[in-house]
């Protein structure tokens, strides 16, 4: 069959690649403000680095990995590497309006940004050396597999009927278990629960929520690969549950004393990765059930890792693994045919069945990216180290790594 | 005799301590802010999820060096301009000081820290 570039859909998706590649830099400021100072520039590294290192990967041959002609559903071929074959042509697989490349980029945006995510686990005494040796691994071993399994032609939890419309498993759950992981091989930071570690620029992580919250509707939106219903449904989706989290948060950081800054655009980034999966397949009123509900989960959830006493510093598990595991349950609870009729129906709607596939997509990302992520910490912590010195760690990662002050 | 006043006050009382101390004639002075605690407890904030306690409390510490013929009079400017009652409202330390010395003009003791318009004009008490 030949298909036709529509002109509409070609435009709206290069928009996205732009929106979701901007969520990168709004996740370093994101990340970056919550930091003492003395590391603010290595946790925006952290995240900018990716924009260099999977820039790369993904066309020498992390798309052939994700998307590439399938071997026994588990992982691509080698046919697309160096972007050979992925021309302005649609592939009927995966775009049937857009240009085959346009696909190809706008899906590197996304594995830019989910290894970036899990930097949150191990801000502040990471080594940098390490830290590139276990990205490039991580997206290659972990991320590249993944999106195989669930977007790539062939794949294995793709063929099993799993719903998620842009990246609850691949990217949210997959990054904040592969965090909690990482957040238990290299142990805390110096002085963690001893004295308090204060955010340095509180206004630099609002501004990152809300670059995130902007760029999220090309990230979800833009999932749609077109111009249409399924698109606008996303958008809606996504504005709607992040509002109704971030209400939640106010109301839950109120309650703690009084309704904090941080606190309100924490919740609007749990409410977004929460409607993720189900934001091309409910409607705009199951959204806002999304996000009221994950609001407190993920609030509960930062409370347990802290009386645990678990360093997984920016609580990537709590805000992304646990809040989109609910979007999944979710998924298979609200998803309707009404609005996107290339999806399913959730329990809700006839289809009792979909929340075992999705329960089970869940199971496997989460022992998949845990255990690989576990395995390449200990590994590396063997090897080359994962920490910096005590001193290098006092001093701060800004001038010990990089040789630079943040603010002279 | 040359002394040096460190008054250690609340942020938010700056602005009258300074005003009175502009009105008595005290014109050379400088501050930085600077934390700890002493009676006051810590505050609480809120973090992501619950709160945290913070300790070492933002306070401002105003420095004048003066001859000590004008101390008693500028610490009870200070004392009374930066009262509220309220545990945190700071200490007073007073230390002798060595010597000063103007870097524009190299005048060195008392007539450095003396100013066009300051309070020992005032007093009837200016330079030659």
């Amino acid at each position: 069959m030949v298909y036709t570039i529509n002109t509409g859909d070609t435009a709206w998706i290069l928009v996205c690649c732009s929106l979701v590649l901007l969520m990168t830099p709004a996740l370093a400021l994101f990340y970056g403000g919550m930091v003492r100072r003395k590391n603010v520039l290595s946790t925006l590294t952290l995240s900018y680095i990716f924009m260099a290192l999977i820039g790369v990967q993904w066309v020498v041959y992390g798309y052939s990995l994700a998307f590439g002609s399938d071997i026994k559903g588990l992982i691509g071929g080698l046919n697309f590497v160096g972007f050979i074959g992925v021309d302005a042509l649609p592939n009927g697989n995966y775009s049937k309006t857009i240009p085959h490349g346009l696909f190809a980029a706008f899906q590197m945006m996304f594995a830019v940004i989910t290894p970036a995510l899990i930097t949150g686990a191990f801000v502040e005494r990471v080594k940098f050396k390490s830290f590139l040796l276990f990205s490039l691994l991580w997206a290659t071993l972990v991320y590249d597999p993944l999106c195989h399994w669930v977007w790539g032609q062939g794949g294995w939890l793709k063929e099993m009927g799993v719903l998620d419309f842009a990246g609850g498993t691949v990217v949210h759950i997959a990054a904040g278990f592969s965090a909690l992981a990482f957040a238990l091989v290299i142990g805390p930071r110096k002085g963690f629960g001893k004295f308090p570690m204060e955010p340095n620029n509180i206004p630099l992580t609002v501004l990152g929520a809300g670059l995130l919250w902007v760029g999220w509707f090309g990230f979800n939106a833009g999932s749609a690969l077109a111009a249409n219903g399924v698109a606008v449904n996303a958008l809606l989706t996504t504005n709607t549950s992040a509002a109704t989290a971030g209400l939640v948060w106010m109301l839950l950081s109120w309650l703690d004393g009084r309704p904090s800054t941080l606190g309100i655009a924490t919740g609007m980034v749990v409410g977004l990765a929460a409607v993720t999966p189900a934001s091309g397949y409910v409607t705009p009123l199951a959204s806002m059930v999304i996000g009221a509900v994950a609001a407190p989960i993920s609030y509960y959830t930062m409370r347990f890792r802290d009386n645990r006493k678990l360093d997984e510093s920016l609580d990537v598990w709590a805000c992304h693994g646990i809040s989109s595991t609910w979007g999944m349950v979710a998924t298979g609870l609200f998803a309707t045919t009404a609005v996107n009729g290339d999806g399913a129906n959730g329990l809700f709607f006839g289809n009792p069945g979909q929340i075992g596939v999705q329960l089970f997509a869940v199971m496997v990302t989460i022992v998949y990216s845990f255990g690989i992520t576990f395995v390449l910490a200990k590994l590396l912590s063997w090897s080359v180290g994962l920490r910096v010195t005590v001193m290098e760690e006092e001093v701060g990662l800004d001038i010990s790594s990089h040789g630079e002050r943040s603010y002279s | 005799m040359l002394k040096k006043i460190e008054a250690i006050i609340r942020e938010d009382k700056v602005n009258d301590v300074k005003d009175a101390l502009g009105k008595i004639g005290i014109v050379g002075l400088n501050m930085f802010e600077i934390r700890g605690h002493g009676r006051q407890g810590g505050i609480q904030l809120l973090g992501r999820a619950g709160t945290y306690q913070v300790n070492m409390l933002t306070k401002i510490q105003i420095n004048i060096v003066l001859s000590d013929r004008n101390l008693e009079e500028t610490i009870q400017t200070i004392l009374n301009a930066a009262y509220t009652g309220e545990p945190g409202d700071g200490l007073l330390f007073v230390c002798p000081v060595e010597e000063v010395i103007r870097v524009r003009t190299r005048e060195r003791g008392q007539d450095a820290v003396m100013y066009p318009g300051d309070i020992d004009e005032r007093r009837g008490q200016a330079k030659v």
